[in-house]
């Protein structure tokens, strides 16, 4: 049964990912048998789901496999990024039931949509050739084009869905030309033969050029770096909101450890042409996100400009391409899965009968209605800020740290006075809530799973601000990126 | 017993947390219990703090108090507390004035009591730890963390253009210190791999044996000084001072102005002079030329207000221009004044914030043309406010004149240009502090709101009254500050200028006798908490 093409070895590797796959397809049986009520049910499935994943990653976490003649490379930095995605999914999870119902759209692929995407996620961090990659990325991408536009009868959510696929897959058309280059410069799409021969090439080979900037636009676009980043505030806006927060976590995270895979086993040798790039982009993206969030009035675009600002930030760990900085990039993203989707839940919580709830005006006098969510929003907002003892300031630290280390001083002040900047915006929010008057009495859908993720969300914020020191061990395994 | 000595200042720093965790589970309808237990929390950390006074080992002068715990490993940041008499000063400043906002606020405050009392012993908290902290971190968490505080303390219960105070308030600061926090990160990353730690004895240690390259270094100090400098805040970076101190509520003021401004020359004194002598010299004249603009254009711009508060916040400005000059002479005078000076502006200004404050409860305004002749209905306040108005203004036996003398001296001994300058800002205060005395105070009462004003209570007058008795304190016998303040200001003074003070083995200055000094300077290091005791050792000069 087995031969050159399949080996034991392989089924293990992917392992939690046949779980998932296994777990989604049962979610769509299991559905049709479910009644109107009885759709919380699917959650449960997700979540078991997740669950065993979670155990099968555990138990294969120190096994180093490589697999599928190395197309596919279970190793630390991959793991420590799936752990990642199932906890961000499983929080999504939770809040989600009660928000679909109440949109009344409580359905079973909503589910097995969000672990098909998930599998996308897994193998967009697994992947070491770039044809696998870019199935993983593609899987991911159209789970998540359904899910934004998954409210059928919005006519936002369907337009935000268009405009997201229409440049989504502009952007995979440019992305595959990037690698069909790639493949014709180097006569291999495994990552570390195209780092070897590319290091063979002359320096500053423009052909090498155009596929640099080729893939590298593909990947900013993923996560919305600037210029690449119009779809992205639509997108966050019109998706439900349960979906915003999935997809300004995890899908972004999966993009930028595709980015991280990329430029430093198969890119490597371009390091200083990508270099100026990034820097380039990274500046203009985070001093666009943070002044355009300036002036939004509508809760789920503020947090949408934040999350462009935020990827501005992570891009200052690739810059740095030191220890620090990809330790940086993976604390960040573990403190902005909490920070962030803890922020997200209150605007779903937000959601009532008969309102939408998007208007930062809506907030007002959240403090004299629901003082607990009040008071988890201005820590989700101090931490997204960078504010100490929370989260956030850990992960900003680190980054800032790394642009320290390799010198590059004016892009670090540039980064820290975007920090202050955004602490304006976040804190309009705190004001609305803590020192305007309740505009009207209806008060938050605090369902029981939205309770969970925010005291867990917020548990950890804090957590990590105070006491890092264990978060940021399990961090550095990321760093098996430079061996 | 044993246990408290040892862990003096984190029960100093946290007792105010607690008092804050405790109001959480309190019914926010019951404000008297909830005023009860806040007050109960500010006097405790009074009490708990002035040990503090009597254990500080005058003789030794480093760091005492040690405390040390392991944190952030793979950062190199330890949880590391310790005081030297400098710190010692100022932890009880802010226990003194902390437990009198939080008494002054009693009627002052009506509307949201619990969260107003829980944010102000979060302040505490967060100004205690910047004084207590000894490793740069740590250090760095505490200094930011008071912002949120004191940023809904401006925006919640101040008057005004309260929103656009706090916001003010909060960004400048937040600017300034994002920049400090790099500098921070170049002073760590320069510590060879393996060994960086932010342990502010050892930064110190290993700055001192291998310095920083001139421009880095440069970069380095301008961070630190854009942090201090706004906190402090010195010309040109005071615009947030006047509006956030004019909408704070009257204890958010005493605070402000009393405790979180020395937080900007307590950075100055503690990070900036010792860790980068060489460029604190380099950018001297700058510092001092800013010092003595913000002396006279604060008198002068006090001078011109028409509003009670804001009139006492420019003088802040000009005060703390003062205690700046005499930090950046460099020698023990200037240093002792400057230190001493922090301490008495926290009681005088402190002091007139609480005045201002009980009048504007009266009364709703703080428009100055709007009373007079008030010392004819409210005769103790008026002599309460008039003991403080001396103080501020430096009248001989009150604790204005020594530091403001000292200073004058310490500047004097440094250029006389300078001295002269800074006399200049003395006339200036007392012709605005007077002038206000007597355009409110004295004449007849002209307005028929004032004719039936009460005068103070016992309350009010147990604010008041312990800042006097300090005052008066330091006025007549200022020995005792003098001489707590004495070794860690000597080492200050030796680290910044080796070529004309050095320490000998008991820690007393002496002039070099060697012209040619070498270019490392004395360590103000304490083998108690450096671990490599042989590096204090072996960068101290030989005593003659």
């Amino acid at each position: 049964m087995f031969n050159q093409f399949f080996q034991p070895s392989d089924i293990i590797a992917i392992y939690p990912q046949l779980l998932l796959a296994l777990f989604g397809l049962g979610v769509l049986i299991v559905d049709l048998f479910l009644d109107r009520e009885w759709k919380v049910l699917n959650a449960f499935t997700a979540l078991v789901g997740i669950g065993y994943a979670a155990y099968a990653l555990f138990r294969i976490r120190n096994f180093n496999v490589t697999a599928y003649n190395g197309a596919i490379v279970n190793d630390s930095f991959s793991v420590f990024f799936q752990f990642v995605f199932l906890i961000a999914t499983a929080l999504v999870i939770f809040i989600s039931a009660r928000y679909l119902t109440i949109e009344g759209e409580h359905r079973g692929d909503y589910y097995a949509l969000i672990l098909f995407s998930l599998i996308g996620m897994d193998f967009m961090v697994m992947g070491m050739d770039l044809i696998t990659l870019y199935i993983a990325l593609e899987l991911m991408a159209v789970s998540e084009y359904i899910l934004v536009g998954y409210l059928r009868s919005n006519r936002q959510s369907n337009e935000a869905a268009m405009k997201f696929f229409l440049l989504g897959a502009f952007s995979s058309g440019i992305l595959l030309y990037g690698i069909s280059l790639l493949y014709g410069l180097c006569g291999s799409t495994d990552l570390r033969v195209i780092g070897q021969r590319l290091a063979e090439r002359p320096v500053h080979d423009p052909l090498a050029m155009i596929a640099l900037i080729t893939l590298a636009a593909g990947l900013l676009f993923k996560v919305a770096g600037v210029p690449f980043h119009q779809w992205l505030p639509d997108a966050y806006e019109g998706a439900p909101s349960s979906i915003t927060t999935f997809i300004s976590v995890a899908p972004k995270f999966a993009s930028f450890a595709l980015i991280l895979r990329i430029l430093f086993v198969a890119l490597r040798p371009l390091q200083i042409e990508w270099t100026p790039l990034l820097i380039v982009v990274c500046v203009l993206t985070m001093t666009l996100g943070n002044i355009t969030a300036i002036s939004q009035s509508n809760i789920k675009r503020l947090l949408a400009y934040s999350s462009i600002a935020h990827a501005g930030y992570l891009m200052l760990g690739i810059i740095a391409a030191n220890e620090y900085g990809i330790t940086g990039i993976a604390i960040y993203f573990l403190v902005y899965t909490f920070m962030n989707i803890g922020a997200w839940t209150v605007v779903v919580a937000m959601r009532r009968k008969d309102m939408i709830g998007d208007q930062i005006s809506e907030m007002s006098g959240m403090i004299h209605k629901n003082p607990a969510a009040a008071t988890l929003m201005l820590i989700f907002m101090l931490s997204l800020a960078g504010i100490p003892p929370t989260a956030g300031f850990i992960g900003k630290y680190y980054l800032f740290a790394a642009v320290i280390q390799s010198q590059h001083y004016l892009l670090a002040v540039i980064a820290v006075l975007n920090a202050a900047i955004s602490l304006y915006y976040y804190m309009r929010v705190v004001v609305v809530m803590f020192m305007n008057e309740k505009t009207d009495e209806e008060k938050m859908t605090l369902s029981p799973g939205v309770v969970t993720v925010l005291a867990v969300t917020c548990v950890f914020t804090l957590l990590i601000g105070v006491y890092p020191q264990p978060f940021i061990h399990f961090a550095q395994s990321s760093l098996a990126l430079f061996q | 017993m044993e246990f408290f000595r040892q862990h003096i200042l984190s029960i100093t720093a946290y007792t105010p947390l607690v008092g804050a965790f405790l109001l959480m589970f309190f019914n926010k309808e019951s404000k008297n219990a909830i005023r009860w237990v806040a007050n109960i929390f500010g006097f405790l950390g009074l009490i708990v703090s002035l040990p503090l006074w009597f254990w500080y080992d005058r003789a030794d002068g480093g760091f005492q108090f040690i405390e040390r715990h392991e944190w952030i490993r793979a950062i190199g940041a330890s949880y590391i507390f310790g005081a030297d008499g400098i710190s010692v000063l100022l932890i009880l400043l802010t226990t003194v004035l902390g437990a009198i906002a939080i008494l002054s606020s009693w009627t002052a405050i009506q509307n949201r009591v619990k969260e107003y009392y829980i944010f102000l012993l979060l302040l505490q908290v967060g100004m205690l730890g910047v004084f207590c902290s000894l490793d740069f971190f740590l250090f760095y968490v505490f200094w930011e963390v008071m912002l949120v505080p004191m940023y809904f303390l401006i925006g919640v219960w101040g008057s005004d253009r309260r929103l656009y105070s706090a916001i003010k308030f909060f960004l400048y600061t937040l600017v300034g210190s994002v920049v400090m926090l790099l500098g921070i990160l170049v002073l760590y990353f320069h510590m060879p791999e393996g060994q960086r730690s932010f342990d502010y004895v050892q930064m110190m240690t290993y700055l001192h044996s291998t310095p920083l390259a001139g421009g880095v270094a440069r970069f380095v100090w301008l961070a630190f000084f854009l942090g201090f400098a706004i906190k402090v805040p010195m010309f040109p970076f005071h615009t947030w001072l006047p509006d956030a101190h004019t909408d704070a509520p009257t204890a958010g003021s005493v605070i402000l102005a009393g405790v979180l401004l020395k937080m900007g020359t307590y950075g100055f004194i503690r990070f900036s002079l010792p860790l980068l002598p060489n460029e604190s010299q380099y950018f001297r004249t700058m510092i001092v030329v800013l010092a003595i603009i913000g002396i006279i254009y604060g008198a002068l711009v006090a001078m011109m207000q028409k509003d009670w508060k804001r009139l006492v916040a420019y003088s802040s400005v000009s005060h703390l221009g003062f205690v700046m000059l005499g930090m950046f002479c460099f020698n023990p005078n200037g240093l002792n004044g400057s230190v001493l000076q922090m301490i008495n502006h926290g009681i005088s200004t402190g002091g007139l914030f609480l005045i201002v404050g009980l009048v504007y409860e009266r009364r709703h305004t703080r428009q100055i043309s709007e009373y007079s002749g008030l010392s004819h209905v409210m005769p103790v306040y008026a002599t309460y406010f008039m003991i403080i108005m001396l103080s501020s203004l430096g009248l001989p036996l009150l604790n204005g004149f020594i530091g403001e003398f000292t200073i004058l001296q310490g500047a004097f001994q440094a250029s006389h240009v300078w001295a002269a300058f800074a006399v200049i800002g003395i006339i200036l205060g007392a012709a605005y502090l007077l002038w206000l005395y007597q355009r409110t105070m004295f004449g007849e009462v002209t307005n028929e709101k004032n004719k039936n004003l009460k005068d103070l209570n016992f309350r009010e007058v147990a604010t008041l009254f312990p800042l006097v008795v300090l005052a008066v304190w330091i006025g007549v016998y200022p020995r005792p500050f003098f001489r707590i303040l004495e070794k860690p200001v000597n080492r200050i003074v030796a680290t910044v200028q080796p070529d004309k003070f050095q320490l000998d083995a008991m820690g007393n200055l002496v002039t070099p006798q060697n012209k040619t000094v070498t270019p490392t300077a004395p360590v103000a290091s304490d083998p108690a908490i450096t671990p490599s005791p042989t590096a204090s050792s072996a960068t101290r000069p030989e005593k003659k």
